[in-house]
């Protein structure tokens, strides 16, 4: 019960102080939006590729609305020495990083159905299977943020952490299959795909949405839930070694 | 430097409520704490005194589970705390060397939060955030950010978040350093308060006046370790016999020095400052002879100030740290005590 109040009002408090915040949802809904427009523009085959697109659009909003906050906000509570207050109260360490990216993961998934949204106004969404859109938008959601943590963790400043998340980021939009296939990728780029958490929730949404996956969706969600500990495992272990002197 | 031994046995017939024995902590082969050993009391308000560097911070992380000590044990409320921090963590309140709250989050939204980190249900943690607002005199100030308090202000709200869950223990790490004069003053009070009420108190700090005035027991802790633990008045028992006096003259004092030794043999003087003289007796200090020696060699004086004991003087002779070197770090934290 005390751990439980503890765990909610952590929660509660990064809601309310970083991810509700118009910085977060500028840089988590708009970028992402703005992606997804360009690509669409691009690909000039009108509202018919929207289907194809979407898988990449939500990834993509899921991606930058858990990361965008939580490695600054984890570096910057570290900095002003507030992240303290966290470590010097009972609750285990783990039970207290499990609230410090509930947060995140809870407003990326919100971030996934921002373009699911604006696409039903555009296109028929009745032959998507929702019953694995869901999982892999909460798979993709913990993975992103458990990687933001990983970077924060990683990192002392908070421009580090900036930078360090970008460069995670920004080479997934084009290396996990989001919005080009895997295949089409030069083959000295393709190892790095399967290196990375998101190629695997986007080939859970292809296949969920437009039906072009490239691998069985268990393994897919197996693969990711394996990210997902590991990430969660490294950055205990680096909290313990870095943080816990 | 050795401890002694018999300093580290409780005075009284309280329990102790942390019990410390040989921690050792090293930093990139530095020795940031050596060996230490001493017991804090059920409801003491125990002192750790020393320059900055010393080991207080250390000590403090250590106890309260935000650094591992490289060896030896600590107990605390007789749980067995070295490589299980949190075990005890329900039992601490701690405030820090620098106010640590939410920036973002209002004084009262800062205290409810600190308060549900203890599992304190939202009704009770909420009559208490108020209540400690009251007590701190930050009533007016509860909707503000934390980021717009004074600096005694966030001090003191720091404290109010450290004592919010009711905490059997209170880590204090140099409370008043770098904050002015009035919101010290206050802020010695709450933790007298505080001690009265029964908390045991962990306090570090480098103002000597203030753990003179506040704790019971001091440990001098330098360069990593306990040179000696005592109560206050069994600190200051050897200067209590001793006379002291400070003679303020025109001329330069280290020339004096040397002449008065040799004319009152019987009396130590020390030149403190270019233009000051300390006398130091056994017996009674007659100023007539003195005053006027130092007339007919030509000087004026201009003050003579009869001096209590001090701890500082125990510090500095236990320690060999000059009063001048404590002074600076005063001066350094931009303390005004």
């Amino acid at each position: 019960m005390k751990r439980g109040i503890a765990f909610w009002n952590i929660v509660l408090k990064d809601m309310r102080a970083y991810y509700l915040k118009p910085p977060n949802i500028s840089w988590g809904l708009i970028f992402p939006v703005a992606w997804t427009g360009m690509f669409f523009i691009k690909s000039g085959s009108g509202f018919e590729s929207i289907l194809t697109l979407l898988p990449g659009v939500i990834a993509l909003s899921i991606l930058f609305g858990t990361t965008s906050m939580l490695a600054v906000t984890v570096t910057f509570e570290k900095k002003n020495r507030s992240f303290e207050r966290l470590l010097l109260a009972p609750i285990p360490l783990e039970l207290l990083m499990l609230a410090k990216t509930s947060g995140a993961v809870l407003f990326g998934v919100a971030n996934a159905f921002v373009p699911v949204i604006i696409a039903l106004f555009l296109t028929d969404l009745s032959r998507v299977a929702w019953v694995a859109v869901f999982p892999a938008v909460v798979m993709i959601a913990v993975a992103s943020t458990f990687l933001g943590l990983f970077v924060a963790v990683s990192v002392s400043e908070v421009f580090e952490a900036q930078t360090f998340s970008n460069f995670f980021r920004f080479p997934m939009i084009f290396l996990c299959g989001l919005f080009f296939p895997i295949d089409s990728l030069p083959a000295f780029l393709r190892p790095l795909s399967y290196l990375l958490p998101l190629t695997y929730g986007a080939d859970i949404l292809h296949g969920a949405i437009h039906g072009k996956n490239m691998m069985p969706l268990g393994l897919d969600f197996a693969i990711i839930t394996g990210f997902c500990l590991v990430l969660f495992s490294t950055s205990l272990r680096n909290i313990h070694r870095r943080w816990i002197i | 430097m050795r401890i002694q031994e018999s300093a580290i046995s409780p005075p009284r017939d309280r329990l102790p409520f942390i019990e410390v024995t040989e921690l050792t902590k090293r930093f990139d082969g530095i020795t940031a704490v050596d060996r230490i050993s001493f017991a804090v009391l059920q409801g003491e308000l125990f002192g750790f005194l020393g320059p900055n560097g010393a080991g207080k911070t250390t000590t403090i992380n250590i106890l309260t589970g935000l650094a591992r000590p490289d060896s030896g044990t600590m107990k605390i409320s007789g749980l067995e705390c070295t490589r299980k921090p949190k075990a005890s963590q329900h039992l601490m309140g701690i405030v820090p060397d620098e106010s640590n709250l939410y920036p973002e989050l209002s004084g009262f939204a800062n205290l409810c939060f600190c308060a549900s980190l203890y599992g304190m249900p939202k009704t009770e943690r909420r009559a208490r955030a108020r209540e400690l607002l009251e007590t701190f005199g930050l009533k007016e100030a509860s909707d503000r950010k934390f980021s717009a308090y004074s600096k005694g202000m966030k001090r003191r709200l720091t404290i109010a978040a450290g004592i919010i869950h009711r905490p059997q223990i209170l880590f204090l790490d140099e409370p008043t350093t770098g904050i002015d004069v009035a919101s010290a003053r206050q802020i010695r009070q709450l933790i007298v308060e505080l001690h009265r009420a029964g908390t045991t108190i962990f306090f570090t700090t480098h103002y000597i006046e203030e753990a003179e005035r506040l704790c019971e027991r001091i440990a001098f802790i330098v360069k990593g370790r306990i040179v000696r633990i005592d109560t206050v008045t069994d600190l200051l028992q050897p200067a209590q016999g001793k006379k002291a006096l400070l003679i303020s003259v025109s001329n330069s004092a280290a020339d004096l020095c040397g002449k008065l030794g040799t004319a009152f043999p019987h009396f130590e003087f020390q030149a403190v400052s270019s233009a000051q003289v300390r006398v130091e007796s056994a017996e009674a200090i007659n100023i007539s002879p003195l005053v006027r020696f130092i007339e007919n060699q030509g000087a004026e004086v201009t003050e003579a100030v009869r001096l209590r004991p001090s701890l500082e003087d125990v510090f500095v002779h236990i320690t060999g740290i000059e009063m001048d070197a404590m002074r600076k770090e005063k001066e350094k934290a931009g303390g005004n005590q």
